[in-house]
């Protein structure tokens, strides 16, 4: 399957502002850091979250727990993919009873990572209020789940795909959109 | 990522990248038996089947955990108590338990190359629990990955493996795994419980336990085989305790940082003392926690995925 570049929708500096927002609304809607934690999404939610919990200790001052969480055991789709999905590590090394957890992903599509990244979550234990936030919402949404935190809504069609490019992970910081040949 | 083989009967058969593959993804499953919930649902509505035509409590149980960690349904076929004894084939033993739905089949039994029979009359992966003194694949995967947990890496380690190499099937299972992974395997027992050319399969071999100790970063100690020595191929388990069994003075010849490895159940005072066995160089409780970690990967390889697209 190959995919053309179409669009850059975003570049690093209007990164940087979005996650600074969100760190903000973050803040805002829970009313501080109290009880907060963040747990990013494997892969490219991980460096998101270590991102916004930097952003939320230059505002507040303090520095709230990050954890990962691969989903991969939790996927409803592992029999309709020919290939294996890469185990990786689930490194959550705080309680979750009673916290308010922020999930951390790049990008929202149908909803399926997420519902099995609330799953885990449950698995690990029992927090007082799931909250998520995501870099992109590009829509096509397959189950009843939706964003509080967006950085951008890209309305996309079904035959494009959008790429969040990270330092941490890739090199440079960028969205872009790509037509699937 | 996906393993070359369907089944898991041999570590003389698997590549390389499979055993890589395995050991990878044994190391992200070992977390969740940490968990307070150790539940994932990644195999939810997949049957295992154990069927063991030999006494096991660790490797049966440890499969079983594997499975229901991930949320599958497993059924424990001990043959003293099935129709086996009513004079039943393995064969048909194996085509009952599949057309009642099972996904996977994992065996031990006392002949050496029943999982390859198996797994030619059965279209669902087959897993190796140990056939006779061919192999237990599963036991040298949990060692190699113990090993490389603690050391770091496989390549370049001097392993030595002591006792009765000739009915142990774990000891050629980790030869075979070992000299894949580029570690260098020395084997040593009394000579008639040596293999005949047994420098074929690449290791080195020695009657002298010093001689094989010596400078080793992991020593493995093998459980003697009493049920299977009838034919006396050793004066008394007292002379095979003097001569070879593994104590505090003989381990001092290793590293410093030596591994103490034993696949158990221990004749403690026969092949190893019970002051090395309780030792902090000894890994015997890891190995048993990685063997749930290292099935845990193999059944998610094996039956995590299909090739429906």
């Amino acid at each position: 399957m190959s995919a053309t570049e179409k669009a850059r929708i975003m570049d690093e500096e209007a990164m940087r502002r979005a996650i600074t927002r969100i760190a903000h609304e973050i803040l805002e809607k829970n009313k501080g850091t109290e009880g907060l934690v963040l747990v990013g999404i494997r892969r490219r939610g991980v460096p998101l979250a270590e991102r916004l919990a930097q952003q939320i200790e230059a505002i507040e001052g303090r520095r709230v727990p990050v954890g990962s969480l691969d989903i991969t055991l939790y996927r409803d789709d592992l029999t309709l993919r020919s290939d294996h999905p890469v185990v990786h590590r689930t490194e959550v090394p705080f309680g979750l009873q009673g916290k308010k957890v922020v999930l951390v992903d790049d990008v929202l599509f149908t909803g399926r990572t997420v519902r099995a990244a609330m799953d885990a979550i449950m698995d690990l234990g029992r927090p007082c209020l799931i909250q998520l936030a995501v870099l992109i919402d590009r829509g096509h949404r397959e189950l009843p789940i939706r964003a509080d935190y967006v950085g951008k809504n890209v309305p996309t069609s079904r035959r494009e795909n959008v790429k969040v490019k990270l330092r941490e992970t890739d090199g440079e910081d960028a969205v872009i959109i790509a037509e699937i040949g | 990522m996906k393993l070359a083989s369907r089944d898991i009967l041999s570590l003389e058969e698997m590549p390389r990248e499979d055993i890589e593959l395995i050991l990878d993804t044994a190391h992200s499953m070992k977390e969740i038996i940490y968990r307070p919930i150790k539940k994932v649902p990644t195999l939810r509505g997949k049957t295992v089947v154990t069927l063991f035509y030999e006494a096991s409590t660790r490797t049966r149980t440890s499969f079983e955990l594997a499975a229901k960690y991930m949320s599958a349904d497993t059924v424990s076929i001990a043959t003293a108590t099935s129709s086996v004894q009513k004079g039943e084939t393995l064969k048909d033993t194996a085509r009952t338990l599949r057309v009642m739905g099972s996904d996977c089949v994992i065996m031990r039994h006392p002949v050496s190359g029943s999982c390859h029979f198996l797994a030619r009359v059965l279209d669902i992966p087959v897993i190796n629990g140990g056939d006779g003194m061919h192999e237990h694949p599963t036991q040298g995967l949990l060692d190699m990955f113990t090993m490389r947990e603690k050391k770091g890496r496989l390549e370049g380690l001097r392993v030595a493996i002591i006792g009765d190499i000739y009915h142990s099937r774990v000891a050629r299972s980790n030869i075979w795994g070992l000299g894949k992974m580029g570690a260098k395997v020395v084997v040593c027992g009394p000579a008639t419980l040596l293999p005949p050319e047994i420098e074929r399969m690449g290791v080195q071999a020695t009657t002298r336990v010093e001689e094989a100790v010596e400078g080793a970063d992991v020593v493995m100690v093998l459980r003697l085989q009493l049920e299977r020595q009838q034919r006396g191929l050793f004066p008394s388990s007292r002379e095979y305790s003097r001569l070879w069994g593994i104590t505090r003075e003989r381990l001092n010849l290793a590293k410093p940082d030596a591994l103490l490895m034993h696949p158990g159940p221990m004749n403690r005072g026969i092949e190893i003392s019970t002051e090395v066995a309780d030792s902090p160089q000894s890994t015997i409780e890891d190995q048993v926690t990685n063997g749930v970690a290292v099935r845990m990967a193999i059944l998610y390889l094996l039956l995590g995925g299909g090739e429906e697209k």
